[in-house]
């Protein structure tokens, strides 16, 4: 019975003595959660995330800021309620430290509350709708590509100076969309003789606005297809005998994800965008080289942006010298953005959405027979988002 | 009207046409097997897509499309009556839900082994320079030949299936198994033979509708979901069992959609403006087949033509 009293007590002593324990040492590990689209026709996006990501961790030796990190993927299928279920799962199941991924504006609008409520930081690698760069904008929220409107308006810059004055404008009907056109269309000077917002995302057959392009005969059509959708734009656009006749300008159109399928049909196509295979700084080379080592093709915008996350988080937890409970002083480390990114410079507006520059960029033959992406210009340089000033950060 | 408006009119006639031919490949085995069988298959999409995909890999291993297009039909045919005699022939007599359950859990295992076969990024077909032209039909007109080959080859299937369906001993079968399945097996036909020839036929089709898509749409991971869903719209439209039904249907939901998407935004604008037209007129054209189906429901519930007697 003494015994049996005695080792009840001795048990409840280590159990108590292992919960201290774990209270008072520093974090062993981080949690990191991915919310993408791995499936659907949307997933080749989602597989490029994950592949930033993962390169990033893999040259950070599978830590973050010096800690172990385990990675937690969720699959959003494209569908917002399905990503704000994922969330809600990783930040209460899983108790993530930070989520990252996030590739469709109405996915991360559907999911983004449930992280901010719980005040888990969350890091949209490609998504960045205007609300959350404006009225909405949050402490625990961070763009890192780049706010949607922002590179449209440099191509409408860019339509201004090539002297395009009669434009067709093309994109799916959901909130990138309209932020993509209404963007160009801010900067753009000309006439807008035809615009079609398209069903998202099922619609895969253009051959009705396609037509229209044709009947209306613009000097220029602007399209943002994302990938999924970008193939069979494009080849549509070329079998209607358009491509060379009209000339096509895009955003996030074309990259690494799109161009070994569509190739020639991109050729001589005008984009701009946060990010270039061919930027000539150490960390896009490091990122690229490495990339194209382990994967044998070129790295998109996808994976150059998510790896620009972790690098960012990494930096910060090494900033906070991996204390992670003080969650502002994380926050002050995140928002410094004191790392390398592979674009160049690098720093966040008090909105949390970067400030950078942007690049013209062109779809050009490489030497091997594929195509790939050469940087003309740069477009516009500490390029802000206007949705800043509406932005009160509480 | 003037002459630019109507022949941009012309124009998407014919790609109403064609998106109405493509459903109605994928629809008219859908409605066999749904009439005939009362059987609820959702996997069909999925056949739409293994047709796709195994079109764009044959075409790009061998650069040879129209190869590819008749390995595409042969193995979806296989696949689809392989299909049937191993595992869906066991929910004829089990209650429609676990059918879609069965059926649903196909479409996911055809997504993976497709993602894990030809990966996510998906495959596109380049189409051999003699289709990639354009066609002049009428002075001012012009249109993609391998849309307009799409047009004239599912007409020509369109009408090979009403000869097998209306003159031949099979179709006989077919139709009387639409009309009454009982009746038929106690004339001491053998129906589960009957029903992996549809399963199969219906499958080919849709193998075949998914290998014409190919150059135009691309082979993707899922995209045979939102298809498949555009194909029970039709089927409910004209008829549960009828291909008459489905053929009709399919191009008017074909023609109904395209125009919508055309002209909506366009008319819109006439009444409400601009503004609020750009805002609407995307969603109103999306919605304009659910309309159609939803009126059709209530003038006829039966559909457009009906086929089952039971």
């Amino acid at each position: 019975m003494i015994k049996k009293t005695l080792l009840t007590c001795l048990g409840s002593a280590l159990g108590a003595l292992m919960i201290s324990s774990a209270v008072a040492a520093p974090p062993t590990e981080i949690r990191l959660g991915l919310v993408t689209t791995l499936t659907t026709s949307a997933a080749a996006g989602g597989e490029a995330t994950k592949e930033g990501i993962e390169l990033a961790i893999e040259q950070l030796g599978s830590k973050i800021g010096g800690i172990p990190v385990t990675l937690f993927v969720e699959d959003d299928a494209l569908n917002p309620a399905l990503g704000k279920q994922k969330t809600e799962k990783l930040i209460l199941q899983d108790r993530v430290d930070f989520l990252v991924g996030y590739n469709y504006s109405n996915v991360l609008l559907a999911a983004y509350k449930a992280a901010v409520d719980n005040q888990t930081f969350l890091l949209s690698t490609n998504a960045g709708p205007g609300v959350l760069a404006g009225k909405h904008c949050n402490p625990w929220f961070f763009a890192i590509r780049d706010q949607t409107e922002q590179a449209p308006r440099v191509m409408g810059d860019e339509l201004n100076r090539k002297g395009v004055k009669r434009l067709y404008t093309m994109a799916p009907n959901y909130v990138a969309g309209k932020e993509m056109v209404g963007g160009l269309l801010s900067h753009f000077n000309g006439e807008v003789i035809g615009q079609d917002y398209t069903k998202w995302p099922d619609q895969l057959d253009f051959s009705s606005e396609i037509a229209k392009i044709k009947s209306a005969a613009p000097d220029a059509a602007y399209v943002f297809y994302p990938p999924a959708h970008a193939l069979q734009f494009v080849s549509q656009f070329q079998q209607a005998g358009l491509k060379g006749k009209i000339p096509l300008y895009s955003n996030y159109t074309f990259d690494g994800l799109t161009l070994p399928q569509l190739g020639a049909l991109a050729d001589g196509s005008l984009l701009t965008m946060f990010w270039s295979v061919d930027l000539d700084n150490e960390a896009n080379r490091r990122f690229v080289d490495a990339f194209k080592k382990k994967h044998g093709r070129e790295p998109s915008n996808f994976a150059a942006s998510a790896y620009d996350a972790i690098m960012l988080i990494d930096s910060a937890v090494r900033g906070v010298d991996g204390e992670m409970s003080d969650k502002d002083k994380l926050r002050e480390a995140l928002e410094a953005a004191n790392f390398q990114s592979v674009r160049g410079k690098f720093r966040f507006g008090t909105n949390h959405f970067p400030i950078q520059d942007f690049y013209l960029l062109q779809v050009v033959p490489a030497d091997d027979g594929t195509f790939t992406t050469k940087t003309l210009s740069v477009a516009a340089t500490e390029n802000s988002d206007t949705y800043v000033n509406d932005c009160q950060m509480k | 009207m003037s002459q630019a408006t109507f022949l941009l009119f012309l124009e998407q006639c014919l790609n109403g046409l064609q998106f109405g031919i493509m459903l109605f490949l994928i629809t008219a085995g859908l409605t066999l097997v749904v009439g005939i069988m009362n059987f609820v298959n959702l996997a069909q999409g999925s056949l739409f897509m293994l047709g796709a995909f195994v079109a764009a890999w044959f075409a790009s291993a061998t650069g040879n499309y129209y190869l590819a297009v008749a390995v595409a039909v042969a193995a979806t045919a296989i696949i689809g009556a392989l299909v049937e005699v191993l595992a869906l022939s066991r929910f004829y007599r089990r209650p429609h839900l676990d059918q879609v359950l069965a059926t649903f859990g196909f479409i996911l295992i055809f997504n993976e082994v497709v993602r894990v076969l030809w990966g996510s990024q998906g495959l596109t077909v380049v189409l051999p320079p003699e289709l990639n032209l354009s066609i002049e039909l009428l002075p001012g007109l012009t249109y993609p030949l391998f849309r307009f080959v799409f047009i004239v080859f599912g007409l020509a299937v369109a009408a090979f299936l009403y000869v097998l369906i209306a003159r031949t001993r099979v179709g006989m079968l077919i139709r009387a198994g639409a009309s009454d399945r009982e009746m038929v097996r106690g004339l001491g036909v053998n129906i589960g033979l009957l029903f992996t020839f549809v399963f199969g036929l219906g499958a080919a089709l849709a193998g075949l509708a998914g290998s014409l898509s190919a150059p135009i749409m691309s082979a993707s991971v899922g995209m045979g979901e939102p298809v498949l869903i555009l194909g029970f719209v039709v089927i409910v439209i004209g008829g549960i069992g009828s291909i008459r039904g489905a053929f009709w249907a399919a191009l008017l939901v074909g023609f109904i959609d395209t125009l919508g998407r055309s002209y909506a935004t366009s008319l819109i604008s006439l009444i409400f403006g601009s503004t609020a037209a750009s805002s609407v007129g995307p969603s109103l054209s999306g919605m304009m087949i659910y309309i159609l189906m939803a009126t059709v429901l209530a003038v006829c519930p039966e559909g457009l033509f009906r086929a089952r007697a039971s």
